[in-house]
């Protein structure tokens, strides 16, 4: 059992390859078997993937899911921003630059609309919980922005701890639901060619939300999703602390 | 050779985050502010010119490709390890905070979409 686990943490990339290899299979299994192929057996890969991470969040006590549990470690690595991007990145390989100028200035309207909305949408939910003081509404909006906004702003403005970890909270519950959800709505949003996948990256902003999202929806619209989400959490980070802070500031 | 196709995605991959990185210095965060997008559109253009020039042959082509078809395995392996615990356990104001967003922006898409191709339409003269 020893030399299991002690074999298992120093070779922990190729045994997550190994694990994941065996989710991506028993998903598209499920896939076809359980849902007729309705919901694509990626997407069950991924939902898998956050229950796992759930579970090891509850055994583990830590904050990279099953990357703390010693056996999976190698999930870190596997799943961490380096691999992550630098795939997101290939995917670019046969995307259309074309689609990607013509979209330009509505993806960047869509850009700081998304902020702005997203910062809304979190203030007015602080607001109805309580919260009035311009500090905390800023850091939770910033949270509804992405789990990068928020303590970053929060550490800006000064916010208090436990409104910080609820900023980051809401920005993780954000990536979920983007995760989750996207596969389901995106018939009824029109969500099926480049332009939209762009303006849909550009609102939304959480980098891994939206390309697992896209994902699970249509491997295809990946890029163009990934190439404006990129730039989302940037102007969160420019927006909040300093121009939406003060706005707060002048109405509390 | 596969990796020259490796390395070309190294190579726009490292430029593009580090323009990122030095943007998010420029302009005062504490982040970097669109690396991936950078590094994509660099991969775009030299993917372009490379084959325009001839000089990708589909060895080099498949060192990319390999990562782009990586990319939903490590996406469930990233979904693996999100702080899902923390996630469910803050209570509503984190679900509604996170969730409130989302359901605004997902209300927006159709009006901005419908922008984007009468834009696209009219310069141009062919939707998409």
């Amino acid at each position: 059992m020893e030399i299991l686990s002690k074999f298992l943490e120093k070779n922990g990339l190729v045994f997550a390859f190994l694990v994941v290899g065996m989710i991506m299979y028993g998903s598209g299994i499920m896939s076809i078997r359980l849902t007729n192929k309705k919901i694509p057996g990626s997407a069950i890969a991924i939902i898998i993937g956050l229950v796992l991470a759930y579970l090891g969040g509850v055994f583990t006590d830590g904050q990279k899911g099953l990357a703390d549990v010693p056996f999976f470690s190698g999930f870190g690595l596997m799943g961490g921003s380096m691999f992550r991007d630098f795939a997101v990145v290939s995917t670019a390989m046969g995307a259309s630059l074309l689609v990607m100028r013509s979209t330009g200035w509505v993806g960047l309207l869509s850009l700081f609309l998304g902020v702005l909305l997203s910062f809304l949408g979190g203030v007015i939910v602080a607001f109805l919980w309580g919260y009035r003081d311009a500090e905390s509404l800023t850091t939770i909006g910033a949270g509804a922005c992405t789990y990068i906004v928020g303590p970053v702003t929060g550490a800006a403005v000064g916010a208090s701890s436990d409104v910080i970890a609820l900023s980051i909270a809401a920005g993780v519950v954000k990536t979920i639901v983007v995760t989750i959800g996207t596969p389901f709505v995106a018939r009824s949003v029109g969500l099926d060619n480049p332009h939209t996948a762009m303006i849909f990256g550009g609102l939304m902003g959480t980098t891994s939300g939206v390309t697992a999202g896209l994902a699970a929806t249509d491997p295809k619209l990946v890029p163009y999703g990934a190439l404006t989400a990129t730039f989302y959490t940037g102007i969160g980070c420019l927006l909040c602390p300093s121009l939406l802070y003060l706005l707060m500031r002048g109405i509390f | 050779m596969i990796i020259y196709g490796v390395a070309l995605l190294a190579f726009c991959y490292v430029i593009g985050q580090l323009l990122g990185e030095y943007l998010g210095q420029l302009i005062g965060v504490d982040a970097n502010v669109g690396g991936v997008g950078f590094a994509m559109l660099l991969l775009v253009l030299l993917n372009d010119w490379l084959r325009k020039k001839n000089y990708l042959d589909p060895l080099t082509e498949n060192g990319v490709q390999f990562w782009s078809q990586m990319y939903i395995p490590i996406i469930v392996a990233m979904a693996a390890t999100q702080n899902v615990k923390v996630a469910v356990s803050s209570g509503l104001i984190a679900l509604f905070a996170g969730l409130v967003p989302v359901v605004i922006g997902l209300a927006v898409i159709p009006f901005l979409s419908r922008l984007s191709k009468s834009a696209s339409r009219a310069p141009h003269g062919n939707p998409q």
